[in-house]
C-alpha cells in the first residue's frame, strides 16, 4: 500500500517537474528564435507522432482495422474541413459500427 | 505592461467565459471532455475491476494527471510489475510533456500562480487544442478553457468509474480510442497545411515512431520521433 503511494506520488512529482520546464524557463531565459521554433515544430511532431501510433498501435502491435478506419474517417472529414464535431463522431462511429459488424 | 499582464491572469477578471468567442472554444472542448469523461470512466472502473482500491485511480488521476501515462502504470501495476517499474514506465511515457510545456510556456501566461496552476493541465489534448487556434489571445483562452474543463471532467470521470466498477462494460464498443487519434488529426492539419518543413519533420517522425514501436518500451517511438526535426533546416546564414 505505501508502495503505490510512493509510486504515485513519485510520477505525480516527476510529471509535474516535466510540465514546469516551459512555465519556469519561459521569462526567465531569453530562449533563442531558433530554439522556440524548434519547440512549436517539436510540439506538432510529438502529436503527429501520437496519433500515428494511437491509430496504428496497442501495447506494441497492430490495433486491428477499426480503430485505424475511423482514424481515417474522422481524418478525411477534417481534411474536407468539417466542423469538429463531425470529425470526432464521424472516427468514433465508423469504429464502434465496424466492432459491431465483428471487424476487431 | 507587466500590470496589463497582470491583469490578464486567467481566472478572473479577464472575461474569459464572457467573450464571443468563448462559446466556440467551449463548444469544441466539450467533445474532448465527453471523450476524455468516458476514458476517464474506464480507467476507474479498469483499475477497480483489476483489484486496486478505489483511492489508487483517483488520488493517481488528480495529482498525476495525464491519462496514457495512467492507463500504463496501473497495468504494470496489475501485471505484477511492481510500484518501480510502474513509475519507470509512466515517467517516461510523460517526459514529452516537457516539450509541450516549452510550446505553451508563452500561452500559459505569466505569474506565479498562473505559471504553476497552468503547468498541471499541460496535457496532449489542450496543447494540442490551444495550438490550434489563429492568435496568442484566443490560444490562451483556449488552453485554460480546455485545460480546466478536462481536469474537472477527467477526475469525476475516474472517480464515477472506480466506484461504479464493471457496469460499464468494454469502453472499446464505443469507438472512443479511434476518438482521440482524430482529435488530434484536426488539431495538427491546418499547421501541417501551413508549413511543408513541419510537415516533413512530421512525417518522418512519426515514421519513425511506428518503425520502433514493437522493439522499444512504450514512451520511446514518440520522443523518437523528435529526431524528425532533424529536416527542420535552419533559416540562410543562421549560426549553429
Amino acid at each position: 500500500m505505501n508502495a503505490t503511494v510512493a509510486m504515485i506520488l513519485a510520477l505525480a512529482v516527476g510529471t509535474y517537474a516535466f510540465r514546469l520546464v516551459g512555465p519556469l524557463l519561459h521569462g526567465r531565459v531569453t530562449v533563442p528564435a531558433r530554439v522556440q521554433e524548434l519547440a512549436s515544430a517539436g510540439a506538432i511532431v510529438l502529436l503527429v507522432a501520437l496519433l500515428a501510433t494511437g491509430a496504428l498501435t496497442e501495447g506494441g502491435g497492430f490495433a486491428g482495422w477499426a480503430r485505424p478506419a475511423g482514424v481515417l474517417v474522422g481524418g478525411v472529414l477534417a481534411w474536407r474541413r468539417a466542423p469538429f464535431a463531425v470529425v470526432v463522431l464521424g472516427a468514433a462511429a465508423t469504429t464502434a459500427v465496424l466492432r459491431l459488424a465483428g471487424v476487431a | 505592461m507587466r500590470s496589463l499582464l497582470r491583469t490578464s491572469s486567467p481566472l478572473r477578471g479577464s472575461g474569459l467565459l464572457r467573450s464571443p468567442e468563448a462559446g466556440s472554444l467551449v463548444r469544441d472542448s466539450s467533445l474532448v471532455w465527453l471523450a476524455s469523461g468516458i476514458v476517464g470512466v474506464s480507467f476507474g472502473a479498469i483499475s477497480v475491476a483489476g483489484g486496486l482500491p478505489v483511492w489508487v485511480p483517483v488520488l493517481m488521476s488528480l495529482v498525476v494527471y495525464a491519462g496514457s501515462a495512467q492507463f500504463s502504470a496501473v497495468a504494470v501495476l496489475l501485471a505484477g510489475g511492481g510500484p518501480l517499474a510502474a513509475a519507470a514506465t509512466g515517467l517516461l511515457l510523460n517526459t514529452r510533456t516537457a516539450a509541450f510545456s516549452l510550446a505553451v510556456a508563452e500561452t500559459i501566461g505569466t505569474g506565479r500562480a498562473t505559471r504553476f496552476l497552468g503547468a498541471h493541465l499541460v496535457t496532449d489534448e489542450t496543447v494540442a487544442f490551444a495550438l490550434a487556434q489563429p492568435d496568442p489571445q484566443r490560444r490562451r483562452r483556449a488552453f485554460w478553457i480546455s485545460g480546466i474543463g478536462l481536469f474537472l471532467v477527467w477526475n469525476v470521470g475516474v472517480l464515477a468509474g472506480a466506484l461504479a466498477g464493471r457496469a460499464l462494460g468494454d469502453t472499446a464498443r464505443y469507438g472512443l480510442d479511434a476518438a482521440f487519434p482524430a482529435v488530434l488529426v484536426a488539431l495538427v492539419l491546418p499547421a501541417l497545411r501551413a508549413d511543408a518543413t513541419v510537415r516533413r519533420c512530421a512525417l518522418l517522425g512519426a515514421a519513425l515512431a511506428l518503425a520502433v514501436t514493437p522493439a522499444v518500451p512504450a514512451g520511446v517511438p514518440v520522443l523518437l520521433a523528435l529526431a524528425g526535426l532533424f529536416l527542420h533546416r535552419r533559416p540562410a546564414g543562421a549560426a549553429v
